[in-house]
């Protein structure tokens, strides 16, 4: 008789009706044996292991995460708003003590989608994880929270949507960008001005294998976690680390992502990418969900699995401990990076250009943000996509003080609807949306 | 005519049904020490005086293997499973003689590691030895490809006369709950056999020729042959021929709680459109969970015979029996006393009911009569609150389509049907609690044994095609077939269709029975690799429904107007 260690609820939506196109990796297909395997092996049998049915997010709740051009509707299916309704739903057991912690095995992923969302990219329209985390704080007394991100694509999303929050700590493990969509994540970024060190990006050399995810979980992100000390941890668990993933390059296992898992102890884990449907993905999930639980997963390899032809070179080692060890060095010095960022009361601006592999939409974005040393600081974002919009979209953090929450008014009031297709204001602080 | 009969835990009960209506019903306790005369007794006297050649049709119900469990009366049974990937298979570990063995399948059915031959001739040897008669074998995946359990048990051949396996025992995906009910068809196999060998050879002797038909936990009926193969179907039958018993008082087109409330507790199952609801994986009772298809009912601690305390100043009701009313020699009060005091039951010994509510009354410090309406209350409240969490719970079944999660049917029921001794005593105060049309089953002291007496044959068959691998099978019926890239929906169906027809007959259905088949799952998959399609996936669950053999809806409206 099987028993749970930790309670865990598992929420599975493998929406088998929703695909991007038939033959696109994101398809109806996707999680099909994963349910075999995870049905198979009765995992919901195991006591302590409880499934729940996702929720629908509402539109109120995107609103929190997500400035959506021209509107929620025009950018989402209904999948998208149950995938992040699933993550909700154990957001919600595990904050009611139902249970220790809970995976959302889900599709569509999110973590690609940013906080200005004309589309989709990276096979994302909505960002899952924000907006579960904009839930969880509006909802319960929750101040920090740490997301890590180990998927092996750059969360540039969640990266985005964080970056000027000091109350979230983002960490990121992803295959090198100079190799691998979306080519950002690099060691230099680390979040905005009033949020320097709160972004943390680790790329890993192309053949990383568990040794080296271990060595970084290990070394680098537990220390930091428990200096950060947060609230709740969520883990986006990608699963393209795999050594037989299609898309990426890297040399990471089942047992590796097991491991991971009961190391890095999240509250809350929500699926990313993954697309060695057959070959990983039972076999990693089915890791994950009992790391999660607390049980033995020492049987869960994959039939081919053999340890020796995985192992990364030294050089690969060597470069990783160099990248974990400047990462802890920005963490360290983050209260001084945040004092040399700017001036407190200035305006800093900055210009993007965002490309939506999904819908093929080119973004261009200049964001003004107003550099604060009491709070996140409010901002303002103009964005101008073709295809698509010309709009300007204004935020006020959570925790905003009242210079940022005034400032933030000021970047509204001042806008000119004449001049864009439409305005937006994000008040986190009275939790309000409203469009002119 | 046809014979219906449940032997139950406490009573044995039979009836005789005609077009006319219940010829004949009968109760007697049962012998628990010996199952087989009390199966004797009610069909000797059911058949008093009538001509064996008039039965056309026999249903049988026991205890017999769920009593099996509960005593742990079980046979040795050697258990072989191979496992391959995945959770520890010693966590499933079914007694003494179990043995994980090399050898894999995968999800999509690919050997992804080979049987060890003589691994498995060793174990054969130490079952031997160790005097073990009768052996399962279980390989995970086995329902996507038998082959593994197939080989083996041809190495097995030439040392058991009896081996079971995993693929014939549910189509459906579980691997644990597969050991643990190949593990149960083994342990009761022997006892099954010689009790209904001499049921067979007693009523030849009385010169009945019909073959007899035993009903499953799923409301259905096969035949004493095919019962061999699955023993394990006949546990917990006894519920499912009571809610078959409800069906004929339920509506057309309505959803119905049906409530037998008994001494110890109350069963409770829901009817959608006059067809019960089935477990969705198997029957789970506590921590026995198995593949066995079952009509869903739960079970609380709550009847007419529950104990009744006063803890911190309120009623607490159950779970536990203590022995019967107050009324009828009991120790404790019930809600039996509560009714017999208030005049509503006209039974037993009004002044013991009096004693054993006057000192919940001191507790309560409520006069007499107030404390035997609040117990009725709040045992009619229990079991409505219970009723309302089972709906919920099936309505908050987890789903796995965008289209299932929009359009998912909800249980909303629009009448309550009791069974079960004190059920006309409660029904008033459930109907007005409720605010949903309650009714009592009538005949409900033998509804069990009507229910048994006209469940229809009932079977499942669920069928599985990949074109990449250019097979379709269904491993349960032992069935596989080449296919080409061609195959498509309607062929899935189709293949399904027949192969349901045939296995209806095979275990006993009727030809005029056979018609309610519903198409319970279907899904299609592409299967893409490298972006470019290979192939699809189709996977369909049909199933002939629980339901009652045509005709004989009128005759248990009949008993209704009696």
């Amino acid at each position: 008789m099987l028993r749970a260690a930790n309670k865990t609820g598992l929420v599975f939506f493998p929406a088998f009706d929703w695909a991007i196109d038939p033959t696109h990796p994101e398809r109806e297909e996707r999680l099909l044996y994963t349910q075999d395997q995870v049905s198979e092996e009765g995992v919901f049998d195991i006591e302590g292991i409880i499934e729940y049915k996702p929720d629908m997010v509402t539109t109120d709740e995107i609103r929190r995460a997500h400035f959506c051009v021209p509107d929620e509707n025009s950018i989402i299916t209904e999948s998208h708003l149950i995938s992040a309704g699933g993550a909700i739903a154990l957001a919600n057991a595990v904050m009611n003590k139902e249970v220790d912690r809970g995976f959302a095995l889900v599709r569509p992923p999110g973590h690609h989608a940013m906080r200005v969302a004309h589309g989709g990219r990276g096979f994302c329209h909505i960002n899952i994880e924000a907006i579960m985390v904009e839930y969880l704080r509006s909802r319960y007394n929750i101040r920090k929270v740490a997301v890590i991100d180990t998927d092996c694509h750059h969360g540039d999303g969640s990266n985005d949507i964080f970056w000027h929050d000091p109350d979230v700590l983002f960490i990121s493990l992803h295959q090198d960008g100079r190799t691998m969509y979306p080519g950002s994540g690099f060691p230099s970024e680390l979040g905005g001005p009033n949020a320097k060190g709160y972004t943390l990006n680790i790329p890993l050399p192309p053949g990383t294998s568990a040794e080296g995810y271990l060595y970084v979980i290990q070394n680098t992100v537990m220390p930091i976690l428990k200096e950060f000390n947060a609230d709740i941890v969520v883990n986006s668990a990608g699963q393209d680390n795999h050594y037989t993933d299609p898309l990426t390059n890297m040399n990471f296992s089942a047992q590796g992502y097991a491991e991971l898992t009961s190391l890095l102890k999240p509250d809350i884990a929500v699926l990313e990418g993954g697309y060695s449907i057959e070959g990983a993905l039972p076999y990693v999930n089915l890791g994950i969900i009992l790391a999660m639980a607390g049980l033995d997963y020492k049987g869960v390899v994959e039939p081919d699995y053999n340890p020796e032809k995985l192992k990364q070179s030294v050089s690969i080692t060597d470069k990783i401990k160099k990248t974990a060890d400047l990462i802890h060095s920005y963490w360290n010095k983050r209260d001084q990076l945040r004092l040399e960022a700017g001036e407190h009361g200035d305006i800093q601006t900055r210009h993007r250009e965002i490309f939506y592999d999904t819908d093929n939409i080119f973004e261009r974005q200049k964001e003004r943000v107003r550099v604060c040393h009491d709070c996140g600081g409010c901002f303002e974002i103009e964005s101008h996509a073709t295809p698509g919009n010309h709009i300007l979209a204004v935020h006020i953090p959570l925790n905003a003080c009242d210079a940022c929450i005034e400032k933030g008014y000021a970047f509204y009031d001042q806008a000119d609807k004449h001049g864009f297709h439409r305005v937006f204001l994000q008040d986190r602080t009275k939790d309000i949306y409203e469009i002119k | 005519m046809i014979i219906g009969l449940d032997v139950g835990g406490t009573h044995t009960d039979a009836v005789l049904l005609s077009e006319n209506g219940l010829e004949h019903k009968i109760k007697v306790a049962t012998d628990s020490s010996n199952l087989f005369n009390s199966v004797l007794t009610g069909l000797t006297d059911l058949l008093e005086g009538r001509d064996p050649d008039s039965i056309n049709r026999i249903v049988i119900s026991t205890t017999l293997t769920t009593n099996a469990i509960v005593e742990k009366n079980l046979d040795p049974v050697g258990i072989i499973v191979s496992a391959g990937p995945g959770i520890d298979p010693e966590a499933f570990r079914t007694g003494k003689h179990y043995y994980p063995v090399s050898g894999s399948i995968n999800h999509r059915g690919r050997e992804t590691q080979q049987v060890n031959e003589r691994q498995i001739e060793d174990i054969a040897l130490e079952l031997k030895k160790a005097g073990v008669e009768y052996v399962g074998v279980v390989s995970k995946f086995c329902v996507r490809n038998p082959a593994h359990e197939i080989l083996i048990k041809r190495i097995l051949n030439k040392y058991f006369k009896k081996i079971f396996l995993g693929h014939h025992v549910s189509g459906n995906l579980n691997f644990p709950r597969r050991i643990a009910t190949t593990h149960l068809n083994a342990a009761v196999f022997g006892k099954h056999k010689s009790f209904f060998e001499a049921v067979k050879a007693s009523l030849e002797e009385k010169g009945l020729k019909v073959p007899i038909q035993i009903l499953k936990a799923d409301g259905g009926t096969m035949t004493l042959e095919s019962s061999m193969q699955f023993p394990g179907q006949t546990i917990l039958s006894g519920p499912a021929a009571s809610i078959m018993g409800a069906i004929p008082h339920s509506e057309e087109n309505q959803d119905t709680i049906v409530l037998d409330i008994g001494g110890t507790t109350t069963d409770f199952a829901v009817l959608v459109n006059q067809v019960p609801l089935l477990e969705p994986v198997g029957i789970r009772r506590g921590r026995y969970k198995s593949l066995i298809r079952s009509l869903r009912t739960h079970s609380k601690g709550i009847g007419g015979d529950s104990v009744i305390h006063v803890v911190d100043g309120e009623l607490a009701i159950g779970p536990k029996r203590e022995g019967p009313a107050m009324a009828f020699g009991g120790p404790l009060p019930t809600p039996t006393d509560a009714l017999v005091m208030l005049g509503l039951m006209d039974m037993g010994d009004k002044a013991k009911s009096e004693a054993g509510i006057e000192s919940i009354a001191s507790a309560l410090n409520l006069s007499l009569e107030d404390t035997a309406h609040k117990i009725i209350d709040t045992t009619c409240s229990m079991i409505l609150d219970r009723a309302r969490m089972m709906v919920d719970r099936i309505n908050q079944k987890p789903v796995y389509t965008v289209h299932d999660f929009l359009e998912g049917y909800k249980i909303s029921p629009e009448k309550i049907l009791l069974l079960g001794g004190p059920a006309k005593y409660f029904a008033p105060r459930i109907q007005e609690l409720s605010g949903i049309k309650t009714e009592v089953v009538p005949a409900f002291s033998v509804a069990n044994a009507i229910g048994a007496a006209t469940a229809r044959t009932t079977c499942e068959v669920s069928l599985f095609a990949d074109t990449e691998q250019g097979i379709t099978n269904a491993p349960e019926e032992d069935f596989a077939e080449p296919i080409s890239k061609s195959y498509s929906e309607d062929d899935a169906v189709e293949t399904a269709y027949n192969l349901l027809r045939e296995k209806a007959l095979n275990t006993g259905a009727d030809p005029e029975n056979i018609d309610e088949v519903e198409v319970v799952e279907f899904q299609q998959f592409n299967i893409v690799r490298n972006f470019s399609p290979r192939g699809k996936i189709f996977r369909t669950k049909i199933q002939l429904k629980p339901g009652l053999i045509k005709g004989f809806e009128t005759v248990c409206k009949q008993i209704e107007r009696e």
